[in-house]
């Protein structure tokens, strides 16, 4: 009976190993930035480059983050979400636009809608590397006291904000 | 001709023009930092290369990031230091040992053990098995095997 079972038993094993494996998404990597003061930047502002903006602005709202580039094809499936979400207008959101043309970011914005309170403006990428940013588009949210509480890599779908988003805004508005 | 023809078109080809990042160090420990620092990071877009390997944006950004960084006197740990905050172990291609990496430290160790254990435990009953020392119950299932195999071939004959 052994003869059998052990082999049964050490397939089962694998299985379920392999199983595990093939549905992690290898490029979630988590971040260490979870629960860590948002990094602090200081950017010129997409539609008024003489503005700049910066993490203090921000302190005493929850605010998503969300990086965005007019070249990023999945920003592109991702921006009805973030416009339906502005709609409801319950929490600000701040687009971080990453390595863009300033004139193809600003196209972008009035052929599919802006729903970004502001957006700024990181050429250079130096934000990003600051953010740990690695895949576009990603968003983080960032709580009153400027702690990064969530972040989410890649497309964000309408189920991920009522699942995930919208519960977890409510919950850190309520927070002192 | 052909190979004449073949040599120029080789020539021509794109990897020629393939860029090539031409840097400035102060002096040659900053230079080796620079390489070594380079070839211990990965490159996050594709996973598998080094920021050294890779010409995706992202490396050439961080490459960039850890030039500058030695340019200001920063030292390797500092920069690793760096990146780690933002990135996570996952950037370093040789992570320190830690609760979180344990198992990808401890693992291989165990899987070999578990292998030599395994190989122990199956050469030493093979060669009880060849020396005799079967049981009673195995003898006497071998024996009815042999007695039916011979059944079979009698009937085919």
């Amino acid at each position: 009976m052994l003869k059998y079972l052990t082999p049964l038993a050490l397939f089962t094993v694998m299985a379920v190993f392999l199983a595990l494996g093939l549905n992690l998404n290898p490029r979630d990597i988590p971040s260490p930035l979870i629960d860590q003061p948002a990094p602090n930047f200081s950017l010129p502002v997409l539609s008024n480059a003489s503005q700049t903006l910066n993490k203090d602005k921000m302190l005493g709202e929850v605010w998503l983050l969300n990086v965005w580039a007019s070249w990023c094809v999945s920003c592109r499936s991702e921006h009805p979400v973030f416009n339906q979400l502005a709609r409801k207008k319950l929490v600000k959101i701040v687009g971080l636009n990453y390595k863009d043309e300033p004139t193809a970011a600003k196209q972008w914005l009035a052929q599919l809608g802006n729903p970004y309170n502001v957006s700024m403006m990181d050429q250079e990428g130096r934000t990003g590397i600051d953010y740990g940013v690695y895949g576009v588009p990603e968003t983080f949210v960032v709580d009153k006291k400027g702690i990064i509480r969530y972040k989410h890599t890649g497309p964000v779908s309408w189920q991920d904000v009522e699942k995930i988003l919208i519960p977890l805004i409510n919950q850190l508005k309520a927070e002192v | 001709m052909k190979l004449f023809q073949i040599i120029v078109l080789l020539a021509l080809s794109l990897n020629c023009f393939a860029a090539v990042e031409y840097k400035k160090f102060a002096n040659p420990e900053q230079e080796e930092a620079y390489k070594i620092l380079i070839d211990e990071l990965r490159c996050l877009v594709c996973q598998n290369q080094t920021i050294a390997d890779s010409n995706a944006e992202l490396a050439q950004d961080l490459r960039r990031q850890v030039y500058e960084m030695l340019q200001q006197g920063k030292s390797k740990d500092e920069i690793a230091e760096f990146m780690t905050q933002r990135y996570g172990d996952f950037v370093l291609y040789n992570p320190p040992f830690k609760a979180k990496t344990g198992l990808l430290w401890i693992g291989p160790i165990v899987f070999l053990v578990i292998g030599l254990v395994m190989l122990f435990l199956f050469s030493r009953k093979k060669k009880l098995a060849d020396r005799g020392d079967v049981s009673d119950a195995e003898l006497m299932e071998k024996e009815q095997q042999k007695a039916k195999v011979r059944a079979l071939l009698r009937e085919g004959e």
